[in-house]
C-alpha cells in the first residue's frame, strides 16, 4: 500500500461521511459544515489526481464562497427552529433509499465498465500534474466561446439577484 | 519520500518548528508592541511593569488566561462552540507554510529554502486558506447564540467575502508580470532595488490590497464585527479564557501573516539594495531572513499605526468603499496592466498607466457618488433650526 | 491509484445527493445536495482527464464550478425571497405558483 492509496482511503471516506452527513443532520448549520467537510476531501483528490489548479479553486469557490453564502443565508434566516419539522414518513424515505442504492449500483458498474474502456492510457500518463500555465492556454485558446459564455451566465446572474431582491424592498417599503 | 535527502527531510521539520514557534512568539510580541506603542502615540506609558520594558507582559497575560475558569455557557451550541475558536485559529498558522521568509542556506552541500512549502499555486493556496477563516468567526457567532454575537457574524462575513474579491484581484496585476504563482519566484522577480519592486509598478492595486487585508484581519477601521460600543464584543462575546485568548491570537497571527504575505508580493521580499547577497552561502540567508523580518515588522507598525489614525467605518461605508471604490480601482489595475504590458512590454510604462488609471477612476466614482447622492438635509434643517432659535431668544 | 476507484467514489457521492434530495425537505437542503451532485461530476472529470492525459476535464470543472456560483446566488435569492412570503421553506409547503 502506497503513499497515494492511504490518502485516497482517507479523503475519500472523509467525503462519503461528509456527504451522508449532510443529508442526515438536522439542523441546515450541521449539514452546511459537513458539506465543507466534503468539499475539503474532494480538493485533497484534486491534488491527489494532479490538478493542484482545480483544488485551490475548488476550495476558493465553494470553501469559501458558496457555502459562506449558504451560512449567510441560514443565519439570515434563523431557520434552525423551522427545520425541525416536516420530514417525509419511513415509507417514502425506505422508497427513496431503495431508489438510491439502485442507482448507486448502476453508477457503480457503468464506472467500472467505462474505466476498463479507457484504461488503455492510464499506464503513460497516471503520475502528470497540470500547471496553471496549461489550464490558462486552454481556456483562452480552444475554450474562449465558453469562457465568454461562462461570464455572461454569471452577469446574469447578478443582475438576477438583485432584480429579485430589490422588487421586495420596494414592495415592503 | 525515499530518495529525499535526510538533510532536507530534518531542514523541514526543523523549519516548520521555527516558522511556528516564531509566530506564536510573533504574537506575543505584537501584542506587547501594540499596547507599548498604543500608549507612546497617546503619551502615556503603557504597560512596563513586568520584565524589562514591560516585555513579560503577554506571558502574564497568557497565563491569566490559562488560569481562568473555562465558561461554557448554558444556551450555546455545544460543538460548534468548541469548534470555532480552532477553526479561526488553524487557517491563520497554515497560511505561512508558503511564504518565503528569506534566499536559501547552503548546508552540507544541500541548498535549503528558507520557506516551508514551494508549491506551484502559492498565491491561490494563500487565498484559499484565507478565505477559510470566515468560519471561525460566522460559527462562533451562530453558536454562542447572542443577538450580539450574531450580527457581529453576520457583518463579519458579508465583509469579508467583499472585500476577498479587491484581495483576489489586486494580486493579478503582479502575475501578469511575473507570469508565476509561486511566491519564491516573484519575489525573486522582483529584484534589489525599491525601485523595482512591485509596489510602484502596481501602486494602485497595492493600496487596494494592503486596504482589503486590514479588512479581512478584522482590524480597525475595518472591525465592525466587534464594535464594542454597538455589538459588546462582536463574535466573541460569549467566550472567556482560553477559547477567547484564541480568537485573540488568531487575530494577530492574521496580522502577521499578512504582513508577511505583502512585504513578500509587493515590497520586494528579503531584497534590500544587495545586502542580502553579502556574505557565504549561510550568512546571506540569515540576512535575508533578518531583511525580511525587518520589513515585516515595519509594516506591522503600520497596523497600528493606522488603528489610531483613522476611526472606524460605519456599515454602509464600509460596503460602498469596498464595491464602489476599491474593487473599480483593482479591476482597472487589472486591465490597464494587461493593456500596457502587451502593448509596451515596459514596467515604467505599466506604473504609470496604473496610477493615472486609478486615479481617473476615483475621481469618476466620486463624482458620481456626489451626483447621485440626494443633498444632506443638514442645510435645510440648519435654516429652519436658526429661525426658531432666534425666535425662542427673542 | 486506477480511475474505477475515483469512479466509484463519484457514482457514490452522487448517489448520496440523490437520495438527498429525495429524502430532505428543507429547501436549503435540497440545494446543498445539488451541489453534493455537481461536485461528483467534478470528481469524475478530473479523474478522466488525468487518465486520458488531457487537461480538457479540468477546463471543464472551471465551467461547472462558475455555472454553480451563479446557480448558487440566484437560488439562494429565491430561496430568501420565498421565505419572505411564506415563513417557511419546506418544499412540501410551497406547492403553489401564486404566492
Amino acid at each position: 500500500m502506497n503513499a497515494e492509496q492511504i490518502l485516497f482511503i482517507l479523503f475519500g471516506a472523509v467525503s462519503l461521511i461528509g456527504a451522508v452527513s449532510v443529508i442526515s443532520f438536522r439542523h441546515p448549520i450541521y449539514s452546511a459544515l459537513s458539506l465543507v467537510v466534503t468539499f475539503f476531501a474532494q480538493a485533497g483528490l484534486f491534488v491527489l489526481l494532479g490538478a493542484h489548479f482545480v483544488a485551490a479553486v475548488q476550495v476558493i469557490v465553494y470553501a469559501g464562497a458558496i457555502m459562506v453564502l449558504f451560512l449567510f443565508v441560514i443565519m439570515l434566516l434563523n431557520l434552525g427552529t423551522l427545520s425541525a419539522k416536516g420530514p417525509i414518513g419511513p415509507k417514502l424515505k425506505g422508497f427513496a433509499v431503495i431508489l438510491g442504492i439502485l442507482l448507486a449500483i448502476e453508477g457503480i458498474y457503468i464506472a467500472v465498465n467505462s474505466a476498463s474502456d479507457t484504461a488503455v492510457a492510464a499506464a503513460e500518463s497516471a503520475t502528470g500534474t497540470t500547471t496553471t500555465y496549461d489550464i490558462g492556454k486552454l481556456l483562452f485558446s480552444e475554450y474562449l466561446l465558453p469562457f465568454e459564455v461562462t461570464s455572461l451566465i454569471l452577469l446574469a446572474a447578478l443582475i438576477g439577484v438583485i432584480v429579485l431582491v430589490k422588487r421586495e424592498s420596494q414592495e415592503e417599503n | 519520500m525515499e530518495n529525499l535527502p535526510l538533510v532536507l527531510i530534518l531542514s523541514s521539520i526543523v523549519k516548520i518548528l521555527i516558522i511556528v514557534h516564531l509566530l506564536l512568539v510573533g504574537v506575543m510580541l505584537m501584542i506587547w508592541a501594540e499596547r507599548r506603542v498604543s500608549g507612546w502615540m497617546q503619551d502615556r506609558l503603557g504597560p512596563n511593569r513586568v520584565g524589562p520594558q514591560g516585555l513579560l507582559q503577554p506571558v502574564a497575560d497568557g497565563l491569566k488566561f490559562m488560569f481562568k475558569e473555562d465558561i461554557i455557557p448554558d444556551h450555546v451550541d455545544k460543538p460548534l462552540y468548541v469548534l470555532a475558536p480552532a477553526m479561526l485559529l488553524v487557517p491563520a498558522l497554515i497560511v505561512v507554510a508558503v511564504v518565503p521568509f528569506g534566499s536559501s542556506i547552503t548546508l552540507f552541500g544541500h541548498e535549503i529554502p528558507l520557506q516551508i512549502a514551494d508549491i506551484n499555486i502559492g498565491i491561490l493556496y494563500i487565498l484559499a486558506i484565507t478565505s477559510l477563516g470566515v468560519y471561525g468567526v460566522v460559527l462562533g457567532a451562530w453558536a454562542s447564540n447572542n443577538k450580539y454575537s450574531l450580527l457581529g457574524g453576520l457583518r463579519s462575513s458579508a465583509q469579508m467575502i467583499s472585500y476577498e474579491l479587491t484581495l483576489g484581484l489586486g494580486i493579478i496585476g503582479i502575475l501578469m508580470l511575473t507570469s508565476s504563482l509561486s511566491l519564491r519566484t516573484i519575489a525573486i522577480e522582483q529584484g534589489s532595488y525599491p525601485w523595482q519592486w512591485n509596489f510602484l509598478i502596481h501602486f494602485p492595486a497595492f493600496l487596494a490590497f494592503t486596504t482589503a487585508m486590514f479588512a479581512e484581519t478584522n482590524r480597525l477601521p475595518f472591525d465592525l464585527a466587534e464594535a464594542e460600543q454597538e455589538l459588546v464584543a462582536g463574535y466573541h462575546t460569549e467566550y472567556s479564557s482560553m477559547k477567547f485568548a484564541m480568537f485573540f491570537m488568531a487575530e494577530y497571527m492574521n496580522m502577521i501573516v499578512g504582513s508577511a504575505v505583502t512585504v513578500t508580493l509587493f515590497l520586494g521580499g528579503w531584497h534590500f539594495f544587495g545586502l542580502e547577497n553579502v556574505g557565504g552561502p549561510v550568512w546571506s540567508g540569515l540576512i535575508s531572513f533578518g531583511i525580511f523580518f525587518v520589513k515585516t515588522a515595519i509594516f506591522l507598525f503600520g497596523f497600528i499605526w493606522v488603528r489610531w489614525t483613522l476611526p472606524r467605518f460605519r456599515y454602509d461605508q464600509l460596503m460602498n468603499f469596498g464595491w464602489k471604490f476599491l474593487l473599480p480601482v483593482a479591476l482597472t489595475s487589472v486591465v490597464v496592466t494587461g493593456i500596457l504590458w502587451i502593448t509596451t512590454n515596459s514596467r515604467l510604462v505599466v506604473g504609470i498607466g496604473n496610477a493615472i488609471s486609478a486615479f481617473i477612476v476615483v475621481s469618476i466614482v466620486a463624482g458620481l457618488l456626489v451626483m447621485t447622492t440626494p443633498k444632506p438635509a443638514i442645510q435645510e434643517s440648519d435654516s429652519q433650526f436658526a429661525p426658531t432659535a432666534l425666535d425662542a431668544v427673542e | 491509484m486506477a480511475l474505477e476507484y475515483y469512479l466509484v467514489l463519484s457514482a457514490l457521492l452522487f448517489t448520496i445527493g440523490v437520495i438527498g434530495v429525495l429524502v430532505r425537505r428543507n429547501a436549503i437542503i435540497i440545494f446543498m445536495c445539488i451541489e453534493l451532485m455537481l461536485n461528483a461530476a467534478n470528481l469524475a472529470f478530473v479523474a478522466i482527464s488525468r487518465n486520458l492525459g488531457e487537461t480538457t476535464g479540468q477546463v471543464f470543472v472551471f465551467f461547472v464550478m462558475a455555472v454553480a456560483a451563479a446557480e448558487v446566488a440566484i437560488g439562494l435569492a429565491i430561496i430568501v425571497s420565498v421565505f419572505k412570503h411564506r415563513q417557511t421553506i419546506n418544499v412540501d409547503e410551497i406547492n403553489a405558483l401564486k404566492g
